[in-house]
């Protein structure tokens, strides 16, 4: 079962859906020869795809322990630690041990979506409300914390709405630059730098001295003004400001064969 | 009150466990779990849930428990609905995206009526591997500046040499530990295939565990496959055959999970709410039956069947 099929059908000629978009523009973010460290769903069909295409030497690693997954096409595993994950996996490593290697500084990229997330890179995924008596008690980190805490690069991606885009995360669970400047050092995590945040309506990467997330590119056709509405904290721009690539056929089938929406051709 | 590594060290040398048949149902393994009890149970979310036993321990009720688990699937549902357990020591609850958020952690823990204690996959791994080794914390990055590490009054500490600033995992020591395994001999020489999530940290931080097993072989067999053995037989305090034993969830190499199944148990929470519809699901899963045997002979015939095809498809 694949939650992120989106309501596509089996038309291959069917409008490129926002998930997709999003997943696409992760995916050209990972470059060859590198350990992708990906949580499930959209990091990990990013990843996929990333090795399908420009990165086919490109390891992924799920906290099941798995390394070196493969993928089924049309068998998207829902979790990482099941069959569909472990699918033409090298080695399978107990959990523990697979949150050492990336302390240990194994992990080029640790790739993570978000329930909700701040200007900084903090993600949320614990509680919406006053922890203390919660609106809604969100299932937890699972291997988010570790994963941003202790990887290299950190690529975020999400949908973009307004209420998963906050000026403040109501609870750090997963820590991206915290507070801004030094503070995320100065908490004892020396390593790790989160560099893009993706989403279906733009490319966002962190400003080297504050650590504001800031705009950085347009998904096609979308305005700034789109992007503003969606985003719950004050509009950052980078110098340079890019219009995305639309995805091409190429990454449209390739995406869509691992979703096992389109036949793979062999 | 949580054991400490020193309490469960002198429990260790005063604790014999001579080399016999540990063979026993269910029903006399749960015996070993007792009302209040930290209770950590081995694989992971959906994988390698000792469901036998877990059924076995709703059917004959306990109070007070503590489950530890680090991504914990609806069991946590079944033993804080049916009033036995007031805490999860996790990081993580649900059975994944496409059933949505537990209605049943969200009732009990957004009201009060539940504590769950929420560590990261790492960390809940390092508590157990500081068990394990018998030292009382282990230091680490992960965690570190977060609010979790606040929710829990996680400690820091600074290296002696390097002077960094590391976080301070306190060990844990379930008091008793309930694993699902591929095959075990009479004694508790256990094998898994495939990835072996925290099972074997698990059992080796726990006062007693207890392993249910696809299949009890002879030590012979386990002598001429002796690099897949993950547990030594001194770990272990009691052995339990159970084929099938961790239906609905998975078993690597042997039968997927089945969906089905959890979509049947999240319409009945749809219908009748966190606490009605766990007892309906308890009622006619666990209760219903005298064990878990009969359990799986009342499914549909055919549906163990598919499920193994399905993991012989994705498995070497």
């Amino acid at each position: 079962m694949s939650f992120a099929t989106a309501e596509l059908g089996n038309d291959p000629a069917a409008e490129v859906s926002p998930e997709e978009l999003m997943t696409v523009a992760a995916s050209r973010l990972l470059a060859d020869n590198r350990v992708v460290f990906a949580g499930v769903g959209a990091p990990l069909v990013a990843s996929a795809l990333a090795r399908r295409r420009q990165a086919p030497n490109l390891t992924i690693v799920l906290e099941g322990g798995i390394i070196g997954t493969q993928l089924r096409p049309g068998h998207l595993p829902v979790s990482t630690n099941e069959m569909r994950a472990a699918y033409g996996a090298t080695m399978f490593a107990d959990i523990t041990d697979i949150f050492l290697y990336a302390q240990r500084g194994y992990f080029d990229y640790g790739f993570l979506g978000a329930a909700q997330v701040d200007l900084y890179g903090n993600i949320n995924t614990s509680f919406i409300g006053n922890p203390a008596s919660p609106k809604v008690r969100l299932p937890g980190t699972g291997g988010a914390n570790d994963i941003i805490s202790l990887c290299n690069e950190i690529f975020i991606v999400t949908a973009h709405e307004k209420r998963r885009f906050v000026e403040k995360v109501d609870f750090i669970t997963s820590p991206g630059y915290l507070s801004g400047g030094s503070t995320r050092r100065d908490a004892g995590l020396p390593f790790g730098r989160l560099k893009n945040v993706v989403t279906d309506l733009a490319l966002f990467d962190f400003e080297p001295e504050s650590h504001k997330m800031r705009l950085r590119g347009l998904q096609p056709g979308v305005s700034i003004e789109a992007v503003r509405e969606a985003t719950g904290f004050e509009l950052l721009m980078a110098d340079e400001l890019d219009e995305l690539e639309a995805p091409s056929a190429q990454e449209l089938q390739l995406l869509r064969e691992l979703r096992g929406l389109t036949p793979a051709l062999d | 009150m949580t054991t400490t590594v020193r309490e469960s060290r002198l429990d260790l040398e005063a604790h014999l466990r001579p080399v016999t048949d540990k063979r026993v149902s269910a029903r006399v393994a749960m015996e070993l779990v007792h009302n209040g009890d930290v209770v950590a149970i081995g694989g992971t979310l959906y994988s390698r849930t000792p469901m036998s036993l877990l059924f076995e321990l709703l059917r004959q009720g306990r109070s007070g428990l503590t489950i530890s688990r680090s991504l914990t699937c609806y069991e946590a549902d079944l033993f804080l609905a049916t009033g036995m357990a007031n805490r999860v020591v996790t990081s993580w609850v649900g059975i994944g995206l496409p059933w949505g958020l537990s209605p049943v952690i969200r009732h009990y823990v957004e009201k009060g009526l539940a504590t769950y204690e929420e560590w990261s996959h790492l960390a809940l791994g390092l508590r157990l591997k500081a068990g394990a080794m018998g030292v009382p914390f282990l230091p680490t990055m992960t965690m570190l500046g977060s609010d979790l590490a606040k929710q829990v009054n996680a400690a820091t500490i600074r290296c002696p040499y390097t002077d960094q600033e590391l976080l301070a995992v306190p060990a844990l020591v379930p008091d008793v530990t309930l694993l699902h395994v591929h095959r075990a001999d009479m004694y508790g020489n256990a094998q898994i295939d495939g990835y072996t999530h925290m099972d074997v940290d698990m059992a080796r931080a726990s006062r007693r565990v207890v392993l249910s097993a696809e299949k009890i072989v002879t030590t012979e067999e386990i002598t001429a496959t002796s690099d897949r053995t993950v547990l030594p037989h001194f770990t272990v305090d009691a052995v339990v055959e159970a084929p099938f034993g961790a239906y609905p969830h998975e078993c690597y190499g042997l039968y997927e999970a089945d969906t089905r199944h959890f979509d049947d148990y999240v319409r009945l929470l749809r219908e009748h709410g966190p606490d009605e519809g766990v007892s309906r699901y308890v009622e006619a899963n666990v209760n219903m039956y005298p064990d878990f045997e009969a359990f799986l002979n009342g499914l549909d015939s055919g549906r163990l069947a598919e499920l193994g095809r399905l993991a012989r498809e994705l498995t070497p």
